[in-house]
């Protein structure tokens, strides 16, 4: 199996700020793998994913994709080649469902036949009725379906990486539960490889192959719900496991 | 004041095509102008806030004293009359764009970046289609404060409307004062409420 992605003694400090958002963190991460970072916030769990798609740049350590260092890409077109997702959607509100869909394949100058088979297809996927909604804009919509839209927009061009950042983080209870489920089979049948940012524990160890959970941009395990919830490696892990008692139902899957 | 427009319908018309010409003339230049200086705002911020404080403090002066002032530099007349009424416009239309630019929903802009548009990608496809409306805006305020301030013109020999205006009270001609009055102001809030209607149909979003 290859690795994905790969950090190296990555150091993240933002101007004006005493401490490291992100202190000396390496891991690797196998394509294929569905990862969830879990922590409260300010934890360094965005920056952390924010500096994979180079929205923000490491002042020390490499990271790489696909065994390219990522410093060396050029950023704009780097990120076409990754998927992502975030809580406020941000769909573009003068477009419709269609064009939003379509944004990346347009830049990527697909033929247009193509980038509308292509949003049907994606429709499709998310549980949207293509026929219903690609002609809509994003207001006609509520918060559940336009963060379909948004994971649609994202899987556009089948990227092989797709970072979420607590893209479900906004919807309601319900809602979110169905997100995930969804969510979890288009990864299952996708073998690319996820990274999904959380406050959440339950939904950390629903959908990951494997927990990373931060706190104070360290990390504190990184390793399997099950081997978590077995070893908690240190008090921080034990007290988080403790506050999620109630969710037991998931740790001993 | 019938009697007046009827002994001299040709000394009204000429005033008031005059005024429209300047006005016209004005608003091309003050829209092509902005246009260019808002792409550099959008690329540059330290552009953008220099931009903003330079023609707020033109903005400041008042219109005689701008007059004045550009006299010696480029004579009297309708030239010097232009290049103070897009002046002018600068502030009122750089202002309303590019606050508009910087008050795109942040989510929408770190979408767009994170799937990898461009900057002139964000700024065409994304940031300009969601700022039309304080665009028009813009574009309106200007248009009547242009129809405002080129009466003033007059004061330097531009010709205009202000033209009958001044002739009428250096002369205490109440037909012209009246005629003056009653063509600049009509000409003002005609035009106002054309663009009201117009705003209205274009207001999509």
């Amino acid at each position: 199996m290859s690795i994905a992605i790969e950090f190296k003694n990555v150091y993240k400090q933002f101007k004006g700020s005493a401490y490291s958002a992100v202190d000396n963190v390496s891991l690797k991460i196998q394509h294929g793998e569905f990862i969830t970072i879990l922590g409260s916030s300010g934890c360094g769990k965005t920056t952390l994913l924010k500096m994979i798609n180079r929205l923000y740049d490491p002042h020390k350590g490499s990271i790489e994709f696909f065994g390219e260092d990522i410093s060396n890409t050029d950023p704009v077109e780097f990120r076409r080649k990754i998927g992502y997702v975030i809580q406020q959607v941000g769909l573009f509100p003068h477009m419709t469902i269609a064009g939003n869909i379509g944004t990346v394949p347009k830049i990527l100058k697909w033929p247009k036949e193509k980038i509308e088979a292509r949003v049907d297809e994606l429709l499709n996927l998310v549980g949207l009725e293509p026929s219903e909604f690609k002609n809509r804009y994003p207001a006609q919509l509520s918060g559940g379906q336009q963060q379909r839209v948004g994971l649609a927009r994202a899987l556009a061009v089948n990227p092989d990486v797709m970072l979420l950042d607590e893209p479900f983080g906004a919807i309601d209870a319900i809602n979110r539960i169905n997100l995930q489920d969804e969510l979890l089979k288009i990864y299952n049948a996708s073998k690319k490889t996820y990274l999904f940012v959380t406050h959440d524990i339950n939904e950390a160890f629903k959908l990951g192959s494997r927990v990373l959970i931060m706190d104070k941009g360290k990390i504190q395990q990184f390793d399997t719900p099950k081997n978590i919830a077995k070893n908690p490696a240190n008090d921080f892990v034990k007290s988080l496991i403790n506050s999620a008692k109630g969710q037991e139902v998931f740790l001993e899957d | 004041m019938i009697d007046y427009l009827l002994k001299y319908p040709d000394k009204l018309l000429k005033a008031f095509v005059g005024h429209i010409e300047i006005v016209l003339i004005t608003l091309v230049i003050s829209i092509i102008l902005a246009a260019l200086l808002t792409i550099l705002a959008a690329y540059s911020k330290i552009a953008s806030k220099l931009l903003i404080n330079i023609f707020a403090m033109v903005y400041s002066i008042p219109s005689l004293a701008l007059f004045a002032i550009l006299v010696p530099l480029t004579g009297l007349g309708k030239v010097t009359a232009i290049i103070v009424l897009v002046l002018y416009n600068q502030y009122i239309l750089l202002r309303n764009t590019i606050d508009g630019l910087n008050n795109v929903d942040a989510a929408i802009i770190e979408a767009a970046t994170g799937m990898g548009m461009n900057k002139s990608q964000i700024l065409f496809q994304i940031k300009l289609p969601l700022v039309t409306k304080p665009i028009f805006a813009g574009i309106h305020l200007a248009v009547v404060s242009t129809i405002g301030i080129a009466t003033i013109a007059a004061s330097i020999n531009a010709g205009g409307i202000g033209s009958v205006l001044l002739d009428g009270l250096r002369t205490v001609n109440t037909a012209k004062i009246l005629w003056g009055t009653l063509m600049s102001a009509g000409l003002a809030i005609v035009v106002n409420g054309i663009l009201n209607v117009i705003e209205k149909k274009f207001d999509i979003i």
